[in-house]
């Protein structure tokens, strides 16, 4: 057995650096990153990288920050697994490895030129960011835009200084809700479907971008086709599992998709009919 | 370039040898009753001229169980890709697993394209051997037309009964039969022998199941995912992973860190994965999106029948039986196939 090294190889990773990490929830931190060599990371809104920690491995994290951010990216990052847990353990200074972009983002030039609907459960908000803050950057190109935000608790909304912007620009139209909360909330209490109907929209020319966890899908999608939307105006962001993140090693795969390249933007009426994908 | 040449079964013997000399070479061993393995060999005495599929399928040297995918060092943070692979010459490849080893090569090097597994393909040698008869009950070949050679080798041997004619396919196939020098052209005689053969087989081989070849993706169109066949291998079935890893097609694969002593360095490896494991699409927080095992043996029926026929044209079974048979719980790949045909009647 020969051993040789490869000078190209999907496997080799960027190497980057942290120059910012907080936790933003208990359970969530915030890292904002920069390539060395002062590359860009160039993604779309909605895709995702592996970040890699060598002797721990790599997991798939969304990109939430818009690549009109062009020196760094913005990871956040929720300590459930080895490697998650293990960037948790990281700060300022410290390097780590990234493989990427990869998959298919939003489809921003379909998206331009009609109103939004952003739905974001959760997590949910954290890819979906990428693709919000692009729009507000690129304001004048999108029509309307309604963001509605939905949380379990309102300690677990992320990047409140950003959500009070959007709440008080005059060109976003923004509500959120908590499922339970403390008798001093004083904004919406109840699931993120009963925001939906009070929508005043425009099916016809809405495309809604709806990112959550897959219990949210069920019931947003149901309220979201009552406006009469069409299917393939709907986006989702799906969840997988992923080891290698190029469509090989079968871990994301959605009936015949690859989550990690056919997605993990996906349109409804792409996966609709297979009981796999929500 | 001769198409065709003559091998006498008494100079095989010397064929290896010549092999031998100068690569590593591997071929179908007995391993004692029914259980054949893919060895080194040095001489043709090692090897079973005549076996039912070997435990694994030859994809263990084109996707190694284990492979070094890179090398870390966190000191230096650096990682460095490498590539293993070993020149060598695989003899007694069966059309079946010809025809695996196809199916993978079209996922590796669709883009992006997999370099190791491609640099390494390219540093193997291929030699087919054809079968005149079935190997056993468990084989389906005829159904996915893979009783037949339909290429993916260099030479390919037919046993004639004294003699093996030899199909040259490729130039490295010539450069084979020339360095070894005991091959001679084949006259009229023998390659009318070998049409003989050919069309005894076509009585032989006969569809498995109550499927033809081109209805056999109709039983895995939409409906299907709602079939009580799945239900039933629910019931059956262990979630072992036995099945995927003799498959000749499943490539599924973990990536994973294994630290040296120093716990400095290390390497970063891929190994085989089994999408019928439970963890396998689980994700952080526990939501698995193929809990159920019969949800999972749907999903490996449908990346046999269904998903590579739309992506690449080709089933990605190759009707070797493997399945069936290492399956301890006695599932069926014909049966299940027949269950799901008697359904839609």
């Amino acid at each position: 057995m020969k051993s040789i090294e490869l000078k190209e190889s999907e496997y080799i990773v960027m190497p980057a650096k942290i120059i910012e990490a907080r936790l933003m929830t208990a359970n969530e931190k915030y890292f904002k990153i920069s390539l060395d060599g002062g590359f860009s990371l160039d993604h779309e809104p909605g895709q995702f990288v592996m970040v890699s920690l060598l002797g721990i491995g790599e997991a798939p994290i969304s990109v939430s920050s818009s690549p009109t951010k062009r020196s760094y990216f913005e990871l956040v990052v929720r300590n459930v697994g080895r490697v998650t847990n293990a960037l948790h353990q990281l700060k300022a200074g410290d390097v780590l490895g990234i493989r990427g972009p990869f998959g298919r983002g939003f489809p921003v030039q379909v998206l331009e030129g009609n109103d939004l609907l952003f739905v974001a459960g959760g997590l949910g908000i954290v890819p979906l960011r990428s693709l919000i803050n692009f729009v507000i950057d690129n304001r004048r190109d999108f029509g309307k835009a309604h963001i509605l935000l939905g949380c379990k608790k309102p300690e677990d909304f992320l990047f409140a200084d950003e959500i009070k912007n959007w709440e008080e620009r005059m060109d976003v139209n923004f509500s959120c809700t908590v499922d339970k909360a403390d008798p001093d909330w004083q904004g919406n209490i109840g699931l993120i479907t009963s925001l939906i109907p009070g929508i005043d929209l425009h099916p016809k020319k809405t495309f809604a971008i709806v990112v959550g966890p897959p219990i949210m899908y069920k019931f947003v999608l149901v309220e979201i086709l009552k406006k009469e939307i069409p299917e393939n105006q709907i986006y989702v962001s799906l969840e997988r599992h992923m080891k290698c993140g190029i469509g090989k090693c079968g871990h994301c795969q959605i009936a015949q998709y690859y989550c990690c390249k056919d997605g993990p933007v996906f349109s409804y009426d792409q996966i609709k009919a297979n009981p796999e994908a929500l | 370039m001769k198409q065709f040449a003559v091998l006498k079964k008494e100079n095989l013997d010397a064929f290896i040898s010549s092999l031998a000399q100068t690569q590593k070479v591997v071929a179908p061993v007995s391993l004692g009753y029914k259980n054949f393995s893919f060895q080194n060999v040095t001489s043709a005495k090692d090897i079973a001229i005549r076996y039912i599929p070997t435990i694994l399928p030859p994809k263990k040297y084109f996707l190694p169980t284990g492979e070094t995918l890179a090398a870390y060092d966190k000191g230096k943070n650096s990682l460095n890709a490498v590539l293993e692979y070993e020149k060598m010459v695989i003899f007694g490849v069966h059309t079946c697993d010809l025809a695996g080893i196809q199916c993978l090569n079209m996922v590796f090097s669709d883009k992006p394209k997999d370099i190791n597994y491609i640099v390494r393909k390219n540093k193997i040698a291929i030699i087919g051997l054809e079968c005149n008869e079935y190997c056993d009950e468990y084989a389906s070949c005829h159904v996915v037309n893979n009783h037949l050679p339909n290429g993916g080798y260099d030479l390919f041997f037919t046993d004639l009964g004294d003699t093996f004619v030899v199909h040259i396919n490729t130039m490295l196939g010539d450069e084979l039969v020339d360095k070894a020098g005991v091959l001679k052209a084949a006259d009229d005689q023998t390659l009318k022998s070998l049409e003989l053969l050919r069309a005894k087989k076509q009585e032989i081989f006969k569809n498995e199941v109550n499927v033809r070849h081109d209805a056999l993706k109709l039983l895995f169109n939409r409906h299907a995912l709602q079939s009580k066949v799945w239900d039933e291998l629910d019931k059956r079935c262990l979630a072992c992973g036995n099945c995927t890893n003799v498959c000749p097609t499943c490539y599924c694969f973990d990536i994973i860190d294994e630290s040296n002593l120093d716990l400095n360095s290390g390497l970063r490896y891929r190994r085989w994965d089994s999408c019928q494991s439970e963890p396998f699409a689980k994700v952080a927080g526990n939501e698995n999106f193929r809990q159920e095992r019969g949800q999972r043996q749907r999903h490996r029926y449908l990346r046999k029948f269904r998903y590579p026929v739309d992506k690449y044209s080709r089933y990605f079974c190759t009707g070797c039986g493997r399945c069936s048979r290492t399956c301890m719980a006695d599932i069926s790949l014909k049966e299940t196939i027949n269950d799901l045909a008697r359904e839609i009647k």
